[in-house]
């Protein structure tokens, strides 16, 4: 086993440090070292969007960065979206359009939903469809999904 | 009117949890002290097992457990819903690719992995069985040792069990034409987006168990037999699966999770990789030959269903599927002679389990398709064929068994009005329409305990699996509604059999029914108390007193249950119990050990577009109609409708497994097995529910989160023959299989102009 390898993060506004192992990635890392769950592991080849978070402002498919290459980085993860106890509007959405079934899928959703938002505040169908189609829902919520997202957008954003 | 409502649409109960990253799943539960453990497989589909050595994988620091068979208690444990067939780990062979010969339990997952890839199992690979040719040739070696199957004289073959029905004479009908073709259906997964998961650790005299399972209590009844202990020690918690689809129903890995950390004294835990899952679930795959027999004006004479099923190495529940998926083969019609004869065959493969329309999609992919061969030979509409035949509500389209339950005429009219069927479609694009039906719950019994507390609001302990379906929503929706609490001040607590009374089953779509109706009970109850104590506090005669809807009305007066609970219950203050009990016995006289306690009626109208040059198949319209009795909550009925409908068309479209042929799925995981996803979409997907509260739940709701996926391949199909000629009886219809069959159609136009 190679030595472990110290890295600071800052994740969701806090600074971590920590030691991790060089063939760990960021998924690992959070899900584990950090106990921060809410972000998923399915896949663990980039295609199901379920580890989905934003690393230096933009989202990644966590199990497929290294942690060690995320060393300085910033991160926040589905846990530091919302203000404590409450809910983003697009979170919000979410539940309002029936977006959510079982919800393991849904912390990357609204990770992918949230950049896509900062990226373009007024989507139509076809880039929300587009913009979301690395985030996998075997319940099949897309379209709520999508109706979630553009009711975020019109109602003055995520 | 004081509480949450029956026919609302508010926010998932759970559902803040579930955007928020809060939701804890199994895999996000940590144990102190626990093990990790890793499977360790073979890279082929049968061998025999030889020596198997660990020496190297037992010096991984950190390797705490490592067992085999030959470690486990002899002989090995064998179990299954069904059959008792499958052991704990592979016994002298391996029968398919993927089933675990050894476990390791280690410190770390890394540990784990890298002494699994340390155990050294000498093999040989032995002849086997994947199709069903194979595994139906009378020189195919046997799948299952014919010693667990004493008495049986299909022990020595692979069939394991023939499932027979049939009403009227099928040979003596008289019929003006006669279509006969054979179909084809695809082995697929699940792919819950939550992969399995369980863990186990020792507590007190027994073991507490967590795992992504939809039968808690199933799987403590197994645990408890195959650990020898009562059930009271086995202790199973189930949190919210994240997706079931019916892969989560049964045991899988748990009982070996359990033997595991009792050797080990240490609390367990397996997390299986997704490709893992997929050699642990799937869908039977099947072909099914359909002779549909009918008059000269459409009226349907017999129908008579030839159906195999390709079912894995091991039982599982997949001869339920078999059994209970070919019944309904006739379809919704009225029918004066019928015969369905569906085997379930073994075979060298995954073993096959419940899977969403359990069995029915297979049978219905073919009987519907056939029934639009009949209707082109005749020149008869396709709308029109379905309407003559359709059973009407009350009529007893199987003869012995539950009439149609519904107005499925009027369901099957709304969709093919949506579809706008009748007026042209553009060019290049064609329509299909199909109905179906599936059998509800045919035995149940689901207890609940509804608590109403002293300031009013509620508790209800429901043992139901919340997979997705909204079950929790459903039941608060219930008990707020009956009690007078909003929704915020019911509880539901559910996955904890130490807590939740005994709940049989979460599938078939039964828990809005069966739960449903025992929560329903379980505040009868508490409203009879509550009216007892009304009498008491306000000295007026029970008789005169109502209690409904949260609302308590006594001569002249109405007040909110909870002003009358305050002030019953005193200063001591205290609660208002009642217990539901909802019971569907078993008729071992019925062919399925029971009558189903609904059907599941769909229609499906499809819009589609082919792409000529690369076969690709566009879906513009989607029309999916459900007959639903009543929608306790109509955006979660959409929801279930709709996530039906888009797995019925990742199976329509472009799901399958490909085997090599060593019997080695190549296609594992996310990369290589595509499931739809936003881009892969109708361009429209409507939904509707028919309510005109028949059905047998709550409020004359029925189940109904399978019957839109019943519908979509038959409906899909006819589409892209209606859009362009290309004939398929292959699923899934993928742009290369349609490519080929319009490579097909203009071999056959030539031959035609050749002829002239």
């Amino acid at each position: 086993m190679s030595p472990a390898i110290p890295i600071a993060l800052t994740v969701n506004g806090r600074s971590r440090t920590l030691d991790v192992a060089p063939h760990h990635t960021l998924l690992e890392v959070l899900r584990d070292d950090l106990a921060l769950t809410g972000t998923k592991e399915c896949c663990l080849v980039g295609e199901c969007g379920a580890c989905t978070v934003r690393l230096d402002g933009r989202i990644v498919d966590s199990c497929l960065v290294l942690a060690v290459e995320a060393d300085g980085g910033e991160v926040t993860t589905i846990e530091g979206l919302a203000p404590e106890g409450g809910l983003t509007r697009l979170q919000g959405a979410f539940l309002d359009k029936g977006a959510v079934q079982c919800g393991f899928c849904i912390p990357g959703q609204v990770m992918a939903a949230d950049d896509l938002l900062r990226r373009s505040p007024h989507p139509t169908v076809a880039e929300v469809e587009e913009g979301m189609a690395g985030n996998l829902c075997r319940c099949g919520c897309y379209a709520q999904i999508t109706e979630a997202i553009l009711a975020a957008a019109e109602e003055g954003g995520r | 009117m004081t509480g949450a409502r029956v026919g609302a649409s508010p926010r998932r109960v759970g559902g803040a949890e579930r955007v928020t990253g809060g939701q804890r799943y199994v895999a996000d539960i940590h144990i102190p002290g626990e093990l990790h453990v890793k499977l360790v497989t073979l890279p082929v589909a049968r061998a025999r097992i030889g020596a198997i050595d660990t020496s190297a994988a037992e010096r991984v620091p950190g390797v705490r457990l490592i067992v085999t068979a030959a470690d486990l208690p002899q002989p090995v444990p064998r179990f299954g819903p069904q059959f008792e067939d499958r052991p704990v780990l592979a016994v002298g062979e391996t029968k398919y690719h993927g089933e675990p010969v050894a476990a390791v339990a280690a410190d770390t997952r890394d540990a784990a992995e890298e002494a699994a890839g340390l155990v050294r199992v000498e093999h040989e690979e032995l002849p086997a069985v994947f199709t069903l040719a194979a595994a139906l040739d009378p020189a195919a070696p046997l799948v299952q040792d014919p010693a667990l199957r004493p008495g049986d004289p299909l022990a020595g073959t692979n069939v394991l069990r023939v499932h027979r029905v049939g009403w009227g004479d099928v040979d003596a009908a008289a019929a003006d034409l006669v279509v006969e073709r054979r179909y084809a259906f695809p082995i697929v997964t699940h792919f819950a987006i939550e992969p399995h998961a369980c863990l186990a650790a020792p507590d007190g005299d027994g073991i507490a168990v967590w795992s992504t399972i939809q039968h808690p209590n199933w799987l403590q009844r197994i645990l408890a037999k195959l650990l020898g202990l009562p059930l009271a020690k086995v202790r199973v918690h189930a949190p919210d699966p994240g997706g079931g689809f019916g892969g989560k129903q049964h045991a899988k890995y748990e009982p070996l999770v359990a033997l595991m950390a009792l050797r080990a004294d240490r609390p367990v835990r397996l997390v299986l990789t997704l490709e893992e899952t997929f050699q642990a679930v799937r869908r039977a795959a099947a072909e099914v030959t359909v002779r549909t027999g009918l008059r000269a004006d459409g009226t349907l004479a017999f129908q008579d269903v030839a159906a195999d099923y390709l079912i894995g190495a091991y039982a599982d529940i997949a001869d339920r599927v078999v059994g209970k998926g070919s019944y309904v083969g006739a379809g919704p019609y009225r029918m004066p002679a019928a015969r369905i004869v569906a085997r379930s065959v073994l075979s060298h493969t995954v073993p096959s389990t419940a899977f969403r329309g359990f069995g029915n999609p297979q049978v219905n992919w073919a009987v519907e398709s056939n029934l639009d061969e009949a209707a082109l030979a005749l020149g008869i509409d396709r709308l029109e064929i379905r309407l003559r035949n359709l059973a009407r509500k009350g009529e007893a389209f199987i003869p012995w068994d539950t009439p149609a339950d519904g107005d499925w005429a009027e369901a099957t009219r709304r969709a093919a009005d949506r579809i706008g069927w009748g007026t042209p479609a553009a060019p290049g694009r064609g329509r299909g329409i199909a109905v179906g039906i599936k059998s509800g719950p045919t035995t149940g019994l689901s207890y609940s305990t509804v608590r109403l507390l002293a300031d009013g609001s509620v508790i209800v302990f429901a043992g139901t699996s919340d997979m997705g379906q909204g079950a929790r929503t459903v039941f608060a929706q219930v008990a707020g509604d009956e009690l007078g609490a909003p929704l915020d001040a019911v509880t539901v607590v559910m996955g904890d059999t130490a807590v939740v009374p005994y709940d049989q089953q979460t599938s078939a779509s039964r828990s809005t029914v069966l739960m449903g109706n025992s929560v329903l009970a379980a505040c009868r109850e508490v409203q009879a108390k509550v009216r007892a104590m009304a009498a008491r506090v306000h000295g007026v005669d029970e008789a005169a007193i109502t209690v409904e809807h949260g609302v308590v009305r006594l001569p002249g007066r109405e007040l909110p249950i909870r002003d009358v609970v305050a002030a019953g219950l005193g200063r001591l203050g205290g609660e208002v119990v009642g217990n539901g009990e909802m019971r569907k016995d078993a008729d071992p006289g019925h062919p399925l050990q029971g009558a189903p306690a609904f059907f599941e009626f769909n229609c499906t109208a499809i819009e589609a577009a082919v792409d000529e040059e690369t076969g690709d198949v566009t879906i513009v319209r989607h029309v999916t109609v459900s007959d639903v009795g009543k929608a306790i909550n109509p955006l979660q009925v959409r929801m279930q409708d709709e996530g039906a409908a888009i797995q019925g068309l990742g199976h329509t479209l472009m799901e399958h497994y490909i085997y090599d042929l060593r019997g080695r799925v190549r296609n594992l995981g996310a990369i290589d097995y595509r499931i739809p996803t936003s881009m892969d979409l109708p361009l429209e997907l409507h939904s509707e529910a028919v309510e005109n509260a028949d059905g047998p739940g709550p409020y004359g709701s029925k189940g109904m989160s399978e019957g839109a996926l019943l519908c979509v391949a038959p409906a899909v199909a006819a589409a892209v023959r209606d859009a362009c000629g290309a004939v398929i009886r292959d699923l899934p219809l993928s742009p290369e299989r349609v490519w080929r069959a319009l490579r097909e159609r203009d071999a056959a136009r030539a031959g035609r102009e050749d002829a002239r």
